[in-house]
């Protein structure tokens, strides 16, 4: 979760208010949304992620739902394709999972009842970057029609993403392949600070003709971790398509949690319909982004004045908040035994934990376990 | 081409279509009984009083938004499970038992579904009373469970065929699975006496069953929380671990919050814990945590005595109001001349009620009066207001006469 410099979490200035005013609204009550949820946050919802002048949009092939977080989503798109995807309930089409990724992605999945999951290349430990031949050459090899998931930006946990570029070379093997595009994007804005930036990837393969799922979480980009605010968008090839699609996502929804709850909605659905509050938002979400970077390029500038063995441009490179440091187990129990700072076994750390106050400290920790520990 | 084109359109669901007939209907005079959420006497939504207040005090501490534990608001889950326990349960006092919160009472049933699914081998049978909320099979089916059903409702009586249930769950094959409504059947508004309760009791217990009690209507049944607790309160005293789950929708008028809450009583404090860690492990793929809102709310309101005061006033209040229009309904329908039984009516009791009228006459009330309810027969006693009694009374005697 976002931490603000003092280290404290952060409730956003724009949800505060319009908590203020559905709290001041006397004619709201707790009545059951619609299965698929608030129609104003669901169209608002995928206009963020697709845009304002989607063709998609334009050509009503858009279908949203409502769901529990990006988990909820992910889990009712994982559902519906294990039951209506590449023939009816057919569990054995692979499911690929980037190495490393979301530890849940495949729990997801699993439990959605898929048995062949599987990874593809991401990390490439030794040049701290993205394995993009790897990750090319599996989906050259996968079987046709499988599933992949990828990460809309800001990838958890390598904070790597690929360019656009890189992404345009991913969107032709998989249409080439027919391989289905499943995005995660919990991100959006919070990690470059551009709502357009951080969903190109998602765009360009709309834009390139694909039908894909995008499961979106506003969590973080809203700060609405615990009202559990989350949007899966389906993009088809026509409305009647997505129209069943949704038709049947809906029958999911009813024996999974009936319909989802409506304060975070309400929130999100308010917030995203006013210009005012929009751009308000938006602001908002700048601010924790920028934080982020800032933290990002402050601790890089530290480790290479320290003199640091290694290269240190990965911390500025890499996006969003994680960031897979390149510190190896062993220096990181170093970390966390001698200096208390706690960080993922894997190298993982969170930026949002970084402060003016710490910064220092934790560069100076890093550098101790950089050159004491092998 | 598409990946979506062998898709087929969903069913639309029967209950929501009941609504959507209505609202296209321009008739002054129509009637929504199909509806599951209470409306005052004017036909409105209800948000309680206690719920307004415990609004403004969350809102006043100005809480942050972070992630809740996957099993939910320990403030909650405890509160929830004191009050379908009752303080004075040794269950409850020893802590054997784990709680859960869910998404209202759907998402309570799933998780409890999907745990027996993953950890009860000893059978996939799930039996339901006939009939039973129409949502149970699909959510049952969906966890990876078989349904079987037992006697429950005697159409000709439109009351509780005891001696049917009896018979079949004395045949249901030991270690099988056997879901009971706590309070307020739905649909039929038909509810064992307690003497009946006991007997059920000691015939589950005999034949080895796990019971499952769906408990969505504590509190709005009879307007008194503890009587309408008593069979899942006597069950677990006569030893029966059973399951439970509770939904917060009707009784805190919570509906869109999603509000509820999964228990295990368990042998001992040891195994809770065990069985608490697989019921995250479940929760987690499925959307990682609850939502606070409703929790908070029903929390506050349990555990701060000046509104769990006010709120048994105001859940006895709802109660009472549906009493009232049983009541009505049937003095009315004397009062217009009709020479049926309709004691059922007010022997019946909750939301829902099974008039035992059939499909065509129900189809007249619709086209002829606007007066809509699902085909089944079933009303909701909540649509009913002492302005629209006379006329449902005057519909349907003109429809059975």
């Amino acid at each position: 979760a976002y931490r603000t410099d003092e280290g404290q979490p952060w409730v956003l200035p724009v949800v505060k208010k319009v908590e203020q005013m559905i709290a001041n609204d006397n004619s709201l009550n707790h009545e059951y949304l619609p299965i698929l949820g608030l129609p104003e946050f669901r169209a608002n919802a995928s206009r963020i992620a697709l845009g304002d002048d989607s063709p998609a949009i334009k050509e009503n092939r858009v279908g949203s739902v409502q769901s529990l977080g990006g988990t909820g989503a992910l889990r009712i798109g994982a559902e519906f394709l294990r039951r209506w995807y590449n023939g009816n309930n057919n569990t054995a089409t692979p499911v690929y999972v980037s190495a490393p990724s979301w530890e849940n992605h495949n729990s997801v999945f699993m439990d959605a009842g898929f048995k062949d999951i599987r990874t593809y290349h991401y990390w490439d430990a030794a040049k701290r970057g993205l394995d993009l031949q790897g990750l090319l050459n599996d989906m050259e090899h996968a079987p046709e029609f499988s599933i992949f998931i990828l990460h809309a930006c800001a990838h958890n946990p390598t904070g790597t993403d690929p360019t656009p570029e890189q992404w345009k070379q991913i969107a032709a093997v998989m249409k080439r392949r027919s391989l289905f595009p499943f995005f995660d994007s919990a991100y959006q804005g919070f990690a470059s600070g551009s709502l357009e930036k951080d969903a190109w990837a998602v765009r360009y393969f709309v834009s390139e003709g694909f039908e894909l799922f995008c499961a979106q979480s506003f969590s973080k980009n809203f700060g609405l971790y615990n009202e559990r605010v989350g949007n899966l968008t389906v993009v088809g090839k026509d409305a009647d398509n997505v129209q069943r699609v949704l038709s049947q996502m809906e029958k999911i929804v009813r024996t999974t949690w009936s319909n989802p709850p409506s304060q975070g909605a309400r929130i999100v659905a308010t917030t995203l319909s006013s210009p005012q509050l929009f751009d308000e938002w938006k602001g908002n979400v700048k601010t924790m982004a920028d934080r982020v970077l800032l933290m990002r390029s402050e601790l890089r500038s530290r480790l290479e004045a320290l003199g640091t063995p290694g290269t240190w441009n990965h911390i500025t490179e890499q996006i969003g908040m994680f960031s897979f440091t390149g510190l190896n187990p062993k220096q990181v129990e170093y970390m966390i035994k001698e200096k208390h700072i706690y960080l993922m076994a894997s190298g993982r750390i969170n930026m949002c934990g970084l402060t003016t106050k710490n910064l220092d400290y934790v560069a100076k920790s890093i550098h101790e376990a950089v050159t004491k520990i092998q | 081409s598409s990946w979506w084109s062998h898709v087929e359109m969903g069913p639309p669901d029967p209950i929501l279509g009941v609504t959507e007939a209505y609202k296209r209907d321009t008739n002054s005079k129509k009637m929504n009984l199909g509806v599951g959420a209470y409306r005052d006497d004017n036909g409105k939504p209800y948000v309680l009083n206690c719920v307004r207040k415990a609004e403004a005090m969350i809102a006043s501490k100005k809480m942050d938004k972070e992630y809740l534990p996957i099993g939910g608001l320990a403030d909650f889950t405890r509160a929830s499970a004191e009050l379908a326990l009752g303080e004075n349960s040794e269950a409850f006092k020893s802590g054997r038992y784990v709680t859960v919160q869910g998404i209202s009472g759907t998402g309570s049933l799933r998780i409890g579904a999907n745990f027996l699914q993953r950890f009860f081998k000893a059978s996939r049978d799930v039996y339901l009373p006939k009939p039973s909320w129409g949502n149970h099979t699909p959510i049952f089916r969906d966890a990876g469970m078989q349904l079987q059903a037992y006697r429950y409702y005697d159409p000709k009586t439109c009351s509780l065929d005891f001696s049917g249930a009896m018979e079949d769950i004395s045949k249901i094959p030991e270690k099988s699975i056997i879901l009971l409504h706590a309070c307020a059947h739905n649909p039929t508004g038909v509810d064992p006496r307690q003497e009946q309760w006991k007997e059920l009791a000691a015939i589950v217990k005999k034949r080895n069953l796990l019971v499952y009690f769906d408990m969505a209507y504590q509190g709005f049944a009879s307007g008194d929380i503890n009587r309408d607790a008593w069979a899942v309160r006597y069950f677990i005293e006569q030893g029966i671990n059973i399951v439970l789950s509770q939904s917060f929708a009707k009784n805190m008028g919570l509906y869109g919050e999603r509000a509820g809450a999964f228990t295990v009583i368990c042998s001992d404090a040891d195994e809770a814990k065990r069985v608490e860690s697989q019921l995250k492990i479940l929760i987690r793929p499925m959307y990682s945590n609850p939502p606070v809102n409703g929790a908070r709310i029903a929390s506050m309101i349990l555990n701060t005595p000046d509104l769990r005061k006010e709120w048994l006033t105001e859940v006895k209040g709802m109660a009472d109001r549906i009493i009232s229009m049983r009541t009505q309904l049937v003095s009315n329908l004397k009062k217009e001349g009709s020479s049926h039984n309709w004691q059922h009516i007010t022997d019946q009791i909750g939301m829902f009620c099974f008039t035992g009228l059939k499909p065509e006459q129900v189809e007249r009330l619709i086209k002829e009066f606007s007066v809509y309810m699902t085909k089944d027969g079933r009303i909701s006693v909540a649509g009913v207001t002492s302005g629209n009694v006379g006329y449902l009374a005057h519909a349907i005697h003109q429809v059975t006469k």
